[in-house]
């Protein structure tokens, strides 16, 4: 199988700041790869690389071959890429700004016909004719994923496409980038979401202070435990009475009606821990139990495990 | 050459100004009518100017030029400014497009808007004043050559500007000085020696003095100087603007 995305010795220093410290990756052609890290790790460096808006202090980037530098016509051609922040051109309409890109990358009214699928795959068939200014932040974010599809990019790149993102858009991107996916689409994607990682991708990088601290398939790094982790905040009707010792031991937050614990699932499970906190005289009104960050866990798995 | 792309391009500079026409076409062609209303009124008879034609057949031309060239300088510094501002830059960053299409598909428009408010001033002042037409040559390539040179600076101050004011700056301390000192509302004969003396180094001024040459026959300096100052501002302005998109100056990190 051929590399659809190649990164060697990638450096990068903004000022002073050494935002990438040497970053080599393959991806594979048809892999759905996912890139995560905290905010500042330099996911989005690393993208715009890829992409030409910035240019990297040494080493190369090649799309599916093609050096995004010295042979970047082709390189552009092969990638689409969705920008994190919700930009667009406030003088344009949906099919306007659709039909202009197109005509960017060289293609003309024959694309239509692929525009028209577009549109009416990402739910925009009713605002065709609407000036972007007036389409909420979902609608945009759709228009933004058209806009780096336009020119048919076997290679597409999704810079964190769910953030901010109502749950229900969120499923239905989820089911569009999959189709992509089955297609034969290779997709990189960055995410926070560990729910939106497992879903989706083969194999992880995890970037975090510019280099690459982990990578592997999924499954191989969810095995090492880190699926495990919940975290929930159970609320009180009253002030519960003194916990025990080994519920004490998973608190991470208390405030006088409610405690928020953090678990590992192999060794205690909502259900028995609910049981043990009635048992104790705990009267447990509603529960809550939170998205974990799929990098927090990862990078703490990674210090935990340092020697 | 990404024919096709560089075509999308100038379509979508050209159509950015006609969706606001009112403000991109007609407002500047009223502001220059009312110029033309006043200072003929007020100056028409009191003014020494080229041989025996009256101030406000004189007064046209340069009304005309100072519109392509404000207006042609308007339309690229506000395209970049606005897209670098908002982020839709990235739009056109990514894309296979080299950085001469970039650059020509937004000087082109410019060019474009330019001689629209040229023209469009041109035919209503008719409506006021005869004017002659010595030799329409002149009148294109001026035209043209100007609307391209201030296209380009137009290019020069999106790419430089990071913000409004900074444009708003670059509009008002740079373009309107050299434009109103240009000899757009008088021929340099009238000024005092040092006034003349600096105004040879203004490049406006041999814009207008060499499209007014097309109409009248009749000129401050040499036309074919003119024409070579001109020629030689945007040979070496648009090497500087290839040269700043070349380096990524301000569009990439």
């Amino acid at each position: 199988m051929s590399i659809a995305i190649s990164v060697k010795h990638i450096h990068k220093t903004f000022f002073s700041v050494e935002a990438l410290k040497g970053i080599n990756l393959e991806i594979k052609q048809g892999e759905f790869f996912g890139l995560l890290g905290p905010n500042g790790a330099g996911k989005s460096t690393l993208l715009n690389i890829m992409s030409g808006l910035t240019r990297a202090d040494s080493g190369n980037i090649a799309i599916l071959g093609h050096d995004v530098v010295t042979d970047y016509r082709s390189a552009r051609l092969n990638l689409g890429i969705v920008p994190q922040e919700l930009v667009f051109d406030p003088f344009f309409t949906v099919r306007e700004v659709l039909k202009i890109q197109a005509g960017y990358f060289g293609l003309d009214h024959r694309c239509n016909a692929w525009i028209d699928e577009l549109i009416e795959a990402l739910m925009l068939s009713d605002k065709t004719n609407t000036n972007m200014r007036a389409l909420s932040g979902g609608m945009k974010r759709r228009v933004l994923i058209a806009q780096a599809l336009v020119h048919k990019p076997p290679v597409v790149v999704l810079d964190e496409p769910t953030a901010g993102v109502d749950v229900e858009l969120r499923k239905s991107l989820w089911v569009f980038i999959k189709k992509l996916h089955r297609e034969g689409h290779t997709i990189l994607l960055t995410t926070h979401y560990l729910e939106e990682a497992e879903s989706l991708c083969e194999r992880i990088a995890i970037l975090n202070h510019g280099k690459i601290v982990a990578l592997d398939h999924t499954t191989t790094l969810l095995d090492q435990g880190v699926g495990n982790q919940r975290s929930a905040t159970l609320f009180f009707t009253e002030t519960p009475p003194p916990l025990s010792q080994d519920i004490t031991s998973l608190i991470s937050k208390q405030d006088r009606l409610s405690i928020t614990v953090e678990f590992d699932l192999s060794r205690i499970t909502l259900p028995v821990l609910l049981e043990q906190l009635k048992k104790q005289g705990c009267k447990v009104r509603d529960i809550q139990t939170e998205q974990i960050d799929l990098e927090d866990i990862f990078i703490d798995t990674i210090q935990r495990n340092k020697p | 050459m990404n024919w096709l792309g560089f075509r999308t391009l100038f379509i979508k500079e050209t159509m950015r100004f006609t969706k606001v026409y009112l403000q991109t076409l007609f407002a500047p062609m009223i502001t220059a009518l009312l110029y033309l209303l006043i200072f003929a009124q007020v100056l028409e008879g009191r003014m020494d100017v080229l041989g025996d034609f009256s101030y406000t057949a004189f007064l046209i031309p340069g009304l005309v030029m100072m519109a392509v060239i404000q207006n042609s300088f308007a339309n690229s510094s506000s395209s970049l400014i606005q897209s670098k501002v908002t982020g839709n830059l990235i739009f056109v960053m990514v894309t296979p497009l080299s950085y001469l299409e970039i650059y020509l598909a937004f000087t082109l428009a410019a060019v474009l808007r330019g001689i629209l408010v040229g023209l469009s001033v041109y035919i209503v002042a008719l409506f006021f004043v005869q004017l002659p037409l010595f030799n329409i040559f002149y009148i294109i390539i001026f035209v043209l050559m100007s609307s391209a040179v201030l296209g380009t600076l137009g290019v020069i101050a999106g790419i430089w500007a990071e913000k409004f004011d900074q444009l708003a700056g670059f509009t008002n301390f740079i373009i309107m000085p050299l434009s109103f000192l240009s000899g757009v509302f008088y021929s340099i004969h009238s000024l005092p020696p040092l006034w003349q003396t600096l105004s040879h180094f203004n490049p406006f001024f041999y814009m207008i003095d060499g499209f007014r040459y097309g109409f009248f026959g009749t000129s401050d300096v040499n036309p074919l100087f003119s024409l070579g100052v001109v020629a030689t501002f945007l040979v070496g302005l648009a090497s500087f603007t290839l040269y700043l998109l070349h380096s990524g100056y301000k569009i990439r990190d």
